[in-house]
């Protein structure tokens, strides 16, 4: 068995979501760790049958926002009162009302840039590139179709056992998936 | 779905075959066939009004804006009109994507990500105006953005023309945010449904690796719920500057309370109407009518007629605060707009945002698109000569009758106003050719929960 041989785990594909949320807490009573379900829009009650805890992107953006907006506050306090103090129309050198909205925009501003780049992170994008894409799952998952993948570096994985919950889960087609399915038809240099 | 009488009952989001793969099929021919006559034809049309602009504004830059029509007092003439109006139409935008996604209003779906792409368009051809405006655009760094420059002074943060420099930049980036993380999933589809190996590259490395795994999608939702979160105050507060613009003055005609409410009630209105009137062109045009159904644009006609109410009464408080400030000078500013020399702007502004969209209430009327059609077009141009009205009307008579004078523009100013257009409409047009015009996995989304309303989703 070669390196390109190595199965990548086994997937299963579902053809109604609430069939997913079901099949999902079977798998996650299973005891499976390494697992993911793979869907074309977002499932509600999905995350709690997986048993996901709630993402951390809002504590990241309050964070961030609060940041922005003591950053707005102290760049026009450092440029207008402290760097070249510049009477203006007669109100104080650190007007704070005045600064009030440029502060504003710098708290929306700071929130949404974290708010992205937390996504980014957190969703590993940018990364281009999953072995998945490869391996022929998505092809029907960002259409119509929702699929349990178990992947292979769970410790309990073994082909059986995985073929056996996923047919439980009423899955309507199951196959494993391996490194390079995509490679073998359509040879690309990489 | 429940059928409660008497209560408004949600229409269908898509008529006819709701099949996924359908859906997927329909959202991305545009993209994957090619264009069809009808496209070219606009699209070299606007592309040549674009190019116009190109012409017009290396003509500013080379001559200075002494090719205008402004002049002292009228100091600002069509460039801050312009700037008012794109920024006012990006509006509609984000109501759409943020404000009815607050409110869970499902009909969004089929009209978001358009709109989402007519705010960004619409924030660029703004943007042009206040840069252009001042004269040495290439000096204008500094004097617009905080940056360190020779002279060591900083802008004047006690400024409203500072707030907008920081309010409309913020707005564009996150708009631009938002719509891109939007279309993530959808780029994702597409990438998937392409044969072509080069085609599979771009929009693979436009969907950044998205596999639509349940952990991303958690994470995703509560980006996405965050970015509206953001957007709708946001949306609220670039407006309001852009009008502290003209009320932080002291000019009478300008120096009013009443402006920020007025100008973002006036700017959703107006975008609204540019939504529509793109809709009703691009669902024939990509022949996308039983995702974009009439339904659609009647809802948006609603909410015409909605902030055409609120514009309409924003016109009588400032008809009858001047009269009961017992100020000369307001009452004149006032006299002069109705019965001055711009009379005719004035009227026309009345008949196009207040009488017109009053035809809406008429349900035949809302369903008509060929009666649809011409009245979002005059609200457009209602809407347009309101700025017209209120940046020119208050300047050309200030307070020293010798220093009275005219604006007339030339047709520099025209080849700016009708080239924004042509920019506008072709980035437009290469949207819809390019990227999802709909949102795939969000319709999808609610798709399955109108079907399963009250069903499984309680988990």
């Amino acid at each position: 068995m070669t390196e390109r041989d190595r199965p990548l785990g086994i997937v299963g594909l579902l053809e109604d979501p609430e069939a997913l949320v079901r099949a999902a807490r079977k798998v996650r009573d299973a005891g499976w760790r390494r697992w993911d379900c793979h869907t074309p829009h977002p499932v509600h009650g999905l995350e709690t049958a997986m048993g996901i805890k709630g993402s951390v992107i809002p504590y990241i953006a309050i964070v961030a926002a609060l940041f922005g907006a003591a950053f707005g506050k102290a760049m026009q306090w450092w440029m207008s009162a402290w760097d070249f103090p510049l009477i203006i129309g007669g109100t104080p050198l650190f007007a704070i009302p005045a600064f009030a909205p440029v502060a504003f925009e710098t708290f929306v501003l700071f929130a949404a840039l974290a708010t992205f780049a937390a996504l980014l992170v957190l969703c590993r994008l940018l990364r281009w590139h999953s072995p998945l894409h490869d391996a022929r799952v998505m092809h029907r998952v960002t259409s119509d179709r929702y699929a349990i993948f178990l992947d292979a570096s769970d410790k309990r994985f073994s082909e059986p056992e995985g073929r056996r919950l996923l047919a439980e889960c009423g899955c309507s087609e199951i196959y494993v998936a391996h490194c390079a399915d995509e490679r073998e038809t359509a040879p690309r240099g990489d | 779905m429940s059928d409660t009488p008497g209560r408004l009952r949600p229409f269908p989001l898509v008529e006819g075959d709701a099949a996924f793969a359908r859906l997927d099929a329909d959202i991305s021919r545009p993209l994957e066939s090619f264009p069809t006559a009808r496209w070219w034809i606009a699209f070299i049309l606007s592309g040549l009004l674009a190019l116009y602009l190109l012409f017009c504004l290396a003509v500013t830059v080379l001559y200075g804006i002494g090719t205008w029509g402004v002049n002292i007092p009228v100091g600002w003439g069509f460039a801050i009109t312009n700037f008012v109006f794109w920024i006012g139409i990006g509006h509609a935008g984000t109501l759409i994507s943020a404000i009815l996604y607050l409110l869970r209003q499902r009909w969004r779906t089929g009209v978001s990500r358009f709109a989402e792409a007519m705010t960004i368009f619409a924030v660029i051809c703004a943007g042009i105006f206040p840069l252009i405006h001042t004269g040495r655009p290439w000096l204008a760094w500094y004097w617009l953005f905080p940056l360190p420059n020779q002279n060591h002074v900083w802008i004047n943060f006690r400024s409203p023309l500072c707030w907008d420099i920081f309010a409309v930049s913020t707005y564009f980036t996150v708009s631009l945010l938002f719509w891109y993380t939007g279309l993530l999933p959808d780029l994702a589809t597409v990438r998937d449904r392409a044969r072509h190996p080069l085609r599979k590259a771009i929009y693979g490395l436009l969907s950044l690796g998205w596999t639509g795994s349940a952990r991303a999608w958690a994470h995703y939702e509560s980006a996405y719920l965050l970015f509206a979160g953001l957007a709708t105050p946001l949306v609220l507060s670039v407006h309001s500057i852009v009008s502290f613009d003209f009320s932080v003055s002291v000019l009478p005609g300008w120096h009013s309370t009443i402006f920020p409410p007025y100008f973002v009630a006036g700017a959703i209105f107006s975008g609204l109407a540019m939504v529509a009137m793109c809709l009703i062109v691009m669902r024939r045009m990509f022949r996308l009518q039983r995702l974009i159904t009439t339904n659609h644009v009647e809802v948006l006609g609603k909410l015409i007629v909605v902030t055409a109410l609120m514009v309409s009464y924003a016109y009588a408080i400032e008809a009858f605060i001047a009269w009961y400030s017992g100020s000369a000078v307001e009452r004149f500013v006032m006299m002069n707009r109705a019965f001055g020399p711009y009379a005719w702007a004035f009227w026309i502004m009345i008949a196009c945002n207040v009488a017109f969209p009053q035809l809406f209430w008429i349900r035949r009327v809302r369903r008509n698109l060929w009666c649809v059609f011409p009245i979002v077009v005059f609200v457009n141009v209602g809407m347009w000569l309101e700025r017209f009205v209120i940046v020119v009307t208050s300047l050309h008579r200030d307070f020293i009758p010798s220093m009275w004078r005219m604006y007339a523009p030339t047709w520099v100013d025209y080849g700016l106003l009708l080239g924004s257009f042509g920019l506008f409409f072709t980035l437009l047009l290469l949207f819809c050719r390019f990227l999802p015009a709909i949102t795939i996995s969000e319709l999808k989304n609610a798709l399955v929960q109108s079907r399963d309303a009250g069903g499984w989703r309680h988990d």
